[in-house]
C-alpha cells in the first residue's frame, strides 16, 4: 500500500471546488431569469404567454431529461467551441452548468410561483410596471426559497461533478476511482466520501442561516 | 359598494383603477379616462389611485416604512424625501414607531393602518378599499373605519369602500350602491336606502342583517 495522498486529495477537493463553484455561479446567473421568465410567462403570470411558455418549458424538459453522463459526452463539441478544449476543469463547467440551470429554473420556479398573488396585485395597483413587480415582490418574497434551491442545486452538483473524471477534470469523484476502484486504497474512498459530506453539512448550514436570515414571515 | 359575494363589487372596484377592463362602457376618475388606456398609462392613472386590500397585501420582505414608501420609490422620489413622507403617514395612522419592523409582527388592525398609510403616499384622489374591514374583528373594523372617514373629511378624499356587511355600511357610507348579479338594483343615500330600500335585494340584506323595522323584534328578543 502506497502513502496516503494528502496532496491529491487536497488539489481534488479545490478541483471539486472549483467545478461546482462555476457551473453553480453560472446555474444561478441563468436560472433565475429562466424561473422568472416561466413564471412570468405562466398561465397566472404578469406577462402570459402561452406558446412561448410551452416552447420554453419543453426545451427545459428535455435538458432535464438527459442522464448527466450522457450529456456530458454530449455536449463535447460545443464545449471545444466555448472553451477551446475538450478536458480539463473548465470543459467539466461547460455541461455541469448546463444541467443545473434547468434544475435550477425548475426549483426557483415553484418558490416564485408561491408568492402571494395578492401582493403582485398590490404592487400593480399602486402603478408598478412588470419589472418593478419583480424586483419589489417576486425576487425578496421568494428569496428564502430561492437560496435554499440553490443549495439543492450546489449539492447535485457536487455529485454530478464526480462524473466529471470522464472529461479529465480530475475532483475527488474522479480521486475515489483512481485510488479506491482502480487500487483498492479504501482509506482514501472513506477520506473522499468524509470530506463530501462535511462539504455539504457546511453548504447546507450556511444556506438554511441566509434563507432563515432573509425570512421575515 | 354593497352586495353579496359574487355581486360583482370586486370586479367594478378593479375597472375603477383598470386592474381589470370592462367589456364596454366607459370609467372616467376625476376627468381622466380609465377604459381604454395602454398599460403604461394605466400606470401614471394608478399611481394618483390608493388601494387597500381585505388581507392587507403588505410585503413581508420589507419594513413598514418600505412598504408604506413603495408607491414614492416606484414613482422615482428620492430615498430622503419619501422617507420623510413616510414617517409623517405613519403618524397620522399612529404607527410611527413600528416603521423599522416587518408586517408579520403586526396585528391585523395595525396593518390595515399601513396599508392605509401606503395607499395614502402619492397623495391619491380616490381610495378603493376591497372589503378593507372583512378580516378584523368588530372593534378594529370600528377604529379602521373610523380612520378612513377622519381622512375623508380632513383631506377631502374620495373613498369607494366594498362591502358584503350592512353595519359597515351604515357607519361610514354617505351613499350606497347594491349589486345583485352583476347589476345594480339600488343607488342613494345611506338614509335612504335604509329608511326606503325599493328593490326586493336591498329589503333582504336588510332583513338579514336585521335593519328592516318588521324585525325589530327579533333583534330586541334576543
Amino acid at each position: 500500500m502506497s502513502d496516503f495522498p494528502y496532496n491529491d486529495l487536497f488539489s481534488c477537493f479545490l478541483q471539486t471546488l472549483q467545478m461546482v463553484g462555476l457551473a453553480g455561479l453560472i446555474s444561478f446567473l441563468a436560472g433565475l431569469p429562466l424561473a422568472l421568465f416561466l413564471v412570468a410567462t405562466g398561465p397566472r403570470g404578469i406577462a402570459r404567454n402561452k406558446v412561448l411558455n410551452r416552447s420554453v418549458a419543453t426545451f427545459v424538459n428535455a435538458v432535464r431529461s438527459v442522464p448527466f453522463i450522457i450529456l456530458l459526452v454530449a455536449v463535447i463539441p460545443l464545449t471545444r467551441f466555448i472553451v477551446g478544449t475538450a478536458i480539463g476543469i473548465m470543459a467539466a463547467v461547460v455541461p455541469l452548468a448546463i444541467a443545473a440551470t434547468p434544475y435550477y429554473a425548475r426549483i426557483a420556479e415553484v418558490s416564485l410561483r408561491e408568492v402571494d398573488a395578492g401582493l403582485v396585485e398590490a404592487v400593480r395597483a399602486m402603478g408598478g410596471s412588470r419589472f418593478a413587480i419583480i424586483r419589489e415582490v417576486l425576487i425578496p418574497e421568494a428569496l428564502p426559497g430561492l437560496i435554499s434551491g440553490f443549495v439543492v442545486t450546489l449539492v447535485t452538483l457536487i455529485g454530478a461533478s464526480a462524473m466529471a473524471g470522464v472529461v479529465g477534470a480530475g475532483g475527488l469523484g474522479d480521486l475515489a476511482i483512481r485510488y479506491g476502484y482502480d487500487e483498492f486504497q479504501t482509506n482514501v474512498v472513506i477520506a473522499v466520501v468524509a470530506v463530501l459530506i462535511v462539504f455539504v453539512w457546511a453548504l447546507q448550514f450556511v444556506g438554511d442561516r441566509l434563507a432563515a436570515f432573509f425570512n421575515r414571515r | 359598494m354593497i352586495g353579496r359575494s359574487g355581486a360583482g363589487k370586486s370586479t367594478l372596484l378593479r375597472c375603477l383603477n383598470g386592474l381589470e377592463r370592462p367589456d364596454s362602457g366607459q370609467i372616467i376618475v376625476d376627468g381622466e379616462t380609465v377604459t381604454g388606456r395602454s398599460e403604461r398609462q394605466l400606470r401614471a392613472i394608478r399611481q394618483r389611485i390608493g388601494m387597500i386590500f381585505q388581507h392587507f397585501n403588505l410585503l413581508s420582505a420589507k419594513t413598514v416604512l418600505e412598504n408604506v414608501t413603495l408607491p414614492l420609490k416606484l414613482a422615482g422620489v428620492a430615498r430622503a424625501q419619501r422617507d420623510k413622507r413616510g414617517g409623517e403617514l405613519l403618524q397620522m395612522v399612529g404607527l410611527a414607531e413600528k416603521a423599522g419592523t416587518y408586517p408579520a409582527r403586526l396585528s391585523g388592525g395595525q396593518k390595515q393602518r399601513v396599508g392605509i398609510a401606503r395607499a395614502l403616499a402619492c397623495d391619491p384622489v380616490l381610495l378603493l378599499c376591497d372589503e378593507a374591514t372583512s378580516a378584523l374583528d368588530p372593534e378594529t373594523t370600528l377604529s379602521v373605519l373610523e380612520l378612513l372617514r377622519g381622512i375623508n373629511k380632513q383631506f377631502g378624499l374620495s373613498i369607494v369602500l366594498i362591502t358584503h356587511e350592512m353595519n359597515v355600511a351604515r357607519q361610514i357610507a354617505d351613499k350606497i350602491l347594491m349589486l345583485a348579479n352583476g347589476m345594480i338594483v339600488e343607488y342613494g343615500t345611506t338614509q335612504t336606502i335604509f329608511r326606503n330600500p325599493r328593490s326586493e335585494e336591498a329589503r333582504l340584506m336588510l332583513r338579514a342583517a336585521g335593519f328592516l323595522p318588521e324585525d325589530a323584534h327579533v333583534r330586541f328578543s334576543v
